[in-house]
């Protein structure tokens, strides 16, 4: 479940560290308000500048809304200590548009990091980080790092590292921006098998035959408000 | 393998490149020098003063004017003596005093040849006085009494009583004491600065490493116990290393604080190895545990000086 009730963010009004990492000029998101229901799938659309990434950022918990309530898997995240924020986190998956890769660690170590953040033994996540890098194309290079592959590579990894530990919440920034037709194919079977699994999905993207492979309500932003949710 | 932390890899976050391995030991190295210093200066202060102050405090000295002059009769019919033999007759007969003991005129001429400049056997230009040097039975005499007394049968006889040195000597010695400790507190807060400073070099040069591991759900405990383990090596190891370095140091402190001591051993050492020895056998034992002490202090401060700035730092995240 996201609820968000008359959210808003004005990076002009976030704390400075954080504002440090985001255009500082506009307001990215104003009254924004909807409900997806636990396992609904949503396509978010809209132009560059529209505010995609910053909806999703407050569902990823990557910034706090400036005005408004965002609640989470029943869970307002502005009322949670740090370590239960932490813990709400690890049950959203998340692809980023730049992949945000550990540039040190293999593509198997990357794709295991969710797991051993929640404990998880060397010996219990092997099979699960295997099978999936099997199912992205990548069994053969496990010890390959980000950047020895290429960029629909590092996406395939950003994907199996989002989906690895079955999140409740999975969002997508653009995941089929490097993929060629196939591996976007197979994405998106993948997205729709957890989805029937149960998992809330978001996926943000340009993508209009992607979207047009797949029939689910669509979300659009424009310059900052949701204009159409259905 | 399943660490504490973030498990599954001994370097999750890239904290090898991320924090000095060059200058944080070598900083803490010297930081861990100075304090054993210091450390030394405060012990051989304390040590010193107990040595000093058991003799200063009972300490008595006794100036006796023309000594080989008969003394007044106290008893009618009494065995006329010389002054300084009645005197010490009396201070040995008092009960409050001990080991009294005549100067001989040898003693005298090196008591006061800074003053006088004579040499052994020559003779004075003015007439010097007998000196009894004494110990009394209480750490704190009162000696007005026995100044009247002594002053009874060798008048212008003088007293003076060890206590008037022992308090300065205390008070230089709280004072030494003082400031070693500041030192020791001082070089500890500059150690943890270089911590803070170096860790939080390593936390902007990994910030986007962080942010990830922060955005998959890692707890502040989690990344702060990566840095804390680094940390906590690097200082652990320049803690060890000054503590070894400075080991000479205080083995030289040691043979200096030895020719104060009235260690036998050391007296009669004879040669640099028998001297070395003698100068293990004044320093006090926890010198020797010196690099386990302070490598273990070392690792404390880096360990929590890093807690501290990881926490803080991670704050700022949402």
């Amino acid at each position: 479940m996201i609820r968000f009730f008359d959210v808003g963010l004005d990076y002009r009004h976030i704390a400075s560290p954080l504002r440090a990492q985001h255009p500082a000029d506009a307001t990215a998101l104003a009254s924004v308000s909807f409900e997806i229901e636990p396992g609904g799938f949503r396509w978010l659309t809209g132009a560059s500048g529209a505010g995609k990434t910053s909806l999703l950022k407050l569902m990823y918990l990557a910034l706090p809304p400036t005005t408004g309530r965002v609640e989470l898997l029943g869970e307002d995240p502005s009322r949670l200590n740090r370590r239960r924020k932490a813990l709400l986190r690890r049950r959203i998956g998340v692809v980023y548009q730049d992949f945000r890769l550990l540039r040190h660690l293999s593509a198997y170590d990357n794709v295991a990091l969710p797991l051993r953040l929640a404990r998880r033994s060397e010996r219990q996540l092997h099979a699960d980080v295997t099978e999936l890098l099997r199912w992205v194309g990548l069994a053969g290079r496990l010890e390959h790092r980000p950047d020895e592959l290429s960029g629909g590579e590092q996406q395939r990894i950003a994907i199996a590292r989002a989906v690895v530990a079955r999140p409740s919440i999975l969002l997508a920034d653009e995941p089929t921006g490097n993929l060629d037709d196939e591996q976007a194919d197979r994405l998106l079977h993948l997205i729709t098998a957890l989805n029937r699994l149960g998992t809330t999905i978001v996926v943000a993207t340009h993508n209009h035959g992607l979207i047009a492979r797949y029939s689910a309500p669509v979300m659009e932003l424009r310059a900052g408000r949701l204009v159409h949710h259905g | 393998m399943v660490k504490r932390g973030i498990p599954g890899s001994a370097d999750r976050i890239g904290l090898r490149g991320a924090m000095s391995d060059r200058l944080l030991p070598f900083v803490v190295a010297t930081m861990s020098f100075l304090a054993a210093l210091a450390l030394t200066g405060n012990f051989a202060a304390g040590q010193l003063a107990v040595h000093w102050l058991g003799g200063a405090r009972k300490l008595l000295i006794v100036e006796v004017p023309d000594p080989g002059a008969p003394a007044v009769e106290t008893l009618p019919g009494a065995l006329k003596i010389s002054r300084i033999a009645a005197v010490k007759r009396l201070l040995e007969s008092s009960g409050k005093v001990i080991d009294a003991r005549i100067l001989s005129d040898v003693e005298l001429a090196h008591m006061v040849k800074p003053w006088l400049g004579s040499d052994e056997g020559a003779t004075f230009p003015i007439a010097l006085p007998g000196v009894i040097v004494a110990h009394s039975v209480s750490p704190a005499p009162t000696i007005a009494a026995l100044k009247k007394q002594l002053s009874a049968i060798a008048p212008k006889t003088w007293v003076e009583s060890g206590q008037r040195w022992s308090r300065r000597l205390v008070a230089l010695t709280t004072s030494l004491r003082a400031c070693a400790f500041a030192v020791l507190i001082l070089v500890a807060l500059v150690a943890a600065s270089v911590v803070i400073v170096t860790v939080r070099a390593g936390l902007a040069q990994r910030r986007e490493a962080i942010e990830i591991i922060h955005g998959l759900g890692a707890q502040d405990a989690d990344i702060a116990h990566q840095f804390a383990g680094r940390a906590m090596h690097l200082t652990a190891l320049g803690g060890l290393y000054g503590a070894l370095a400075s080991l000479p140091a205080l083995l030289w402190l040691g043979s200096l604080a030895a020719g104060f001591s009235e260690s036998a051993g050391f007296a009669h050492a004879d040669g640099a190895l028998s001297r070395l020895r003698a100068s293990f056998d004044v320093l006090p034992a926890v010198f020797l545990a010196g690099p386990l002490i302070f490598t273990v202090a070392a690792a404390l401060i880096g360990w929590a000086a890093t807690q501290v700035t990881v926490h803080g730092w991670l704050r700022r995240l949402s």
